[in-house]
């Protein structure tokens, strides 16, 4: 903190102009997924109205399009659209008339918790395999663990679930097989939903501490007579796990898109059940409003990582005239790649 | 050495600012791989990739999934949608590999005949993430300035969206089907194919010989074309590998969910979903699909892993 102190309104500023940005990418995800899902389809009004519905009179229709506001032209619809979303009505479901902010209010519980844990253990997860695999002095051993995360990446998480579900519901019945009632029905989804995030933490973690331990500060510590797990845990991982921490919003950006295969999968209530029944559904207003609401819990995680950055690795120099350029490390200038290849 | 330089695909993403020593680095890094090797020995006509067995294994098995997709006869004469009901849930035999199903159809066929629909709707993917962000990279590398702020912003809003909740929003307007299954995975995948193409354009774009083109009388549609593309393309071929396996899996998780071919079709994800209710009884319907399509993606994983420091060797 004290290297901040002297340069407290830069700080401010930093700040203010993450905000703007975080406020910027928002209206971008609002847009995108207005010209996605209203401009897009050839006729929104058919959309509405159930799909290929034929049974519709064109009277009708037309009450659905003024309803609607769709027979106003696009940009106007865009504006009334975004005034509903500035004051907090994302609109009402389609297949239920149910505002959708209630929809996905009353759906985030139990997302939040399958998330939580399934964020604990793919950190827990990838951290270890990670460390394991730098640490241990036998060739085979490293081997074995770096060859798991790209078999983690590779294996369908809608197969897994259903493999674990055979092996420790069925063969051992261990944990229950599908509901959300107690926390052993919560085990199996967790697992599941955890395996792709933990294979890209411990890629990524992995890559970041054999860089760490070429640099020159670990030789001293290995000249000053510290030991091999002294070495690597003490020294080493508490700067490899920096780059790591900056695709946070990434983890959870694939964590919530997770849940629409694992909660269809073990039949559980929650955000990703919400998304799977709205696009079966062709339910435009709660298709958005989830757009949207994983851009936000994107945008916030990642404002919230930068703001904290400067906190926990004071080599940050922050300039706020290109907030993009906050300089770290070099070894982590793209971070965020590994994940991109696993977005499932 | 080379597994170490291999767990880093994402050099190719190395920010626009350093692209000059970028290229001096990886030219040092080139030679040091080589080492004191000769380089000249005829090793170097075999591509480093294939002397690695898993690399060839890799290269095997996405032939032998081609050879599926393109005629499935070959492997599996059978009928894909025909049954014997009284042969119904057998367990894997030398009869029928993989088992039969609640109707008694062969698993193995069904596989075999789902890989056109699978392995096609991941390849109409790739082709629409690559030619889209390929186009949206070397525009906002090449031209540069505004357009190129306004294009990667595009691109930051594009990777703030989960990419499967983009492709499901793509699915909720287009509606249901292989195809357009297809186009929604591709549209999800536009953004880091534009950023790595962008990044190496951007690398490539101030090279002597591109000067060299440029002064010698050439229009700049021709140097893009002809000098610039060829020499910035090599990431994006390891990358489109890459989203090869990524869209086999995330087609096959949208048509676990219901969103791809109506039921009789043997999609890859749709298979695995109709042997849920036989979770208990029949194993294999859920598992050796699910097999199939993971051992798919590693493949293509390894491959294109296998081609990134080839790439990088050479340079």
């Amino acid at each position: 903190m004290s290297a901040l102190s002297p340069a407290r309104g830069v700080l401010a500023r930093y700040v203010a102009t993450r905000l703007a940005q975080a406020l910027l990418v928002l209206w971008a995800a609002y847009t995108l997924s207005f010209l996605v899902l209203y401009a897009l389809p050839s006729d929104p009004v058919a959309l509405l109205a159930g799909g290929d519905a034929t049974d519709i009179s064109p009277e009708q229709l037309d009450a659905l399009r003024q309803r609607y506001g769709l027979d106003q032209p696009l940009w106007v619809q865009y504006l009334l659209h975004l005034r509903g979303i500035l004051s907090g009505d994302l609109g009402a479901s389609i297949s239920t008339g149910r505002p959708v902010v209630e929809v996905i209010g009353e759906a985030i519980p139990p997302t939040a918790q399958l998330a939580g844990l399934a964020l604990i253990v793919a950190v827990l997860l990838g951290a270890g395999i990670a460390i394991a695999a730098t640490l241990t002095r036998s060739r085979r051993l490293s081997t074995f663990l770096l060859a798991l995360p790209p078999l983690g990446v590779a294996v369908p998480s809608f197969w897994l679930g259903l493999v674990l579900i055979q092996w420790f519901s069925f063969q051992i019945p261990l944990f229950p097989a599908m509901g959300d009632k107690g926390f052993t029905a919560l085990v199996l989804p967790a697992i599941t939903l955890a395996v792709p995030t933990s294979a890209a933490i411990a890629q990524l973690l992995s890559k970041s501490l054999t860089t760490t331990l070429g640099e020159p500060y670990i030789d001293t510590a290995w000249a000053k007579g510290a030991g091999r797990v002294r070495v690597h845990l003490r020294h080493a991982l508490r700067n490899a796990a920096l780059p790591a921490l900056t695709v946070t919003g990434l983890v959870v950006g694939q964590l919530l898109s997770g849940t629409v295969v694992t909660e269809t999968v073990f039949s559980r209530p929650g955000i990703g059940r919400v998304t799977a029944l709205a696009v079966q559904q062709q339910d435009v207003p709660v298709v958005q409003g989830i757009v949207l609401f994983a851009a936000a819990v994107f945008v916030l995680t990642t404002l919230a990582v930068d703001l904290l950055y400067p906190l926990l690795d004071p080599r940050i120099v922050l300039s706020s005239a290109s907030p993009r350029r906050v300089r770290r490390r070099p070894a982590d200038a793209t971070a965020p790649a590994p994940l991109e290849t696993a977005v499932l | 050495m080379s597994e170490t330089v291999a767990l880093v695909p994402d050099r190719w993403e190395q920010s626009s600012d350093a692209f000059a020593a970028t290229a001096v680095d990886r030219f040092d890094d080139a030679v040091v791989a080589r080492g004191s090797g000769s380089t000249a020995s005829p090793s170097r006509r075999i591509p480093a990739a294939l002397r690695r067995p898993l690399v060839a294994a890799s290269i095997l098995w996405l032939a032998v999934v081609v050879i599926a997709a393109l005629w499935p006869a070959l492997l599996a004469p059978g009928d894909p949608l025909g049954g014997t009901p009284a042969d119904n849930l057998q367990a894997p035999s030398l009869a029928h590999l993989f088992g039969t199903d609640q109707l008694g159809r062969d698993l193995y066929t069904r596989v075999v005949h789902g890989t056109a629909l699978t392995v096609s709707a991941a390849a109409i993917a790739v082709a629409v993430g690559v030619v889209v962000g390929s186009l949206i990279g070397l525009v906002s590398g090449f031209v540069g300035g505004r357009t190129d702020a306004v294009l990667m912003r595009v691109a930051d809003v594009l990777l703030a969206i989960p990419g499967l909740l983009l492709s499901l929003a793509i699915i909720t307007a287009l509606g249901f089907g292989t195809v357009n299954v297809a186009i929604a995975v591709g549209i999800a995948s536009v953004a880091s194919v534009a950023r790595v193409l962008r990044s190496e354009v951007l690398r490539v774009r101030t090279a002597p010989y591109v000067e060299v083109a440029r002064a010698s009388g050439n229009g700049w549609i021709a140097v893009l074309l002809r000098h610039v593309l060829p020499n910035s393309i090599a990431p994006v071929v390891v990358l489109a590998v890459l989203e090869f396996g990524t869209a086999i899996l995330a087609v096959s998780a949208l048509s676990f969910l219901g969103y791809g071919a109506p039921p009789p079709a043997p999609e890859w994800g749709a298979l695995v979903s109709g042997g849920r209710d036989y979770l208990r009884t029949a194993w294999w319907l859920t598992a050796l699909p699910g097999l199939v399509i993971a051992v798919t993606v590693l493949a293509a994983n390894r491959l294109s892993r296998g081609l990134d420091s080839e790439g990088r060797a050479r340079r």
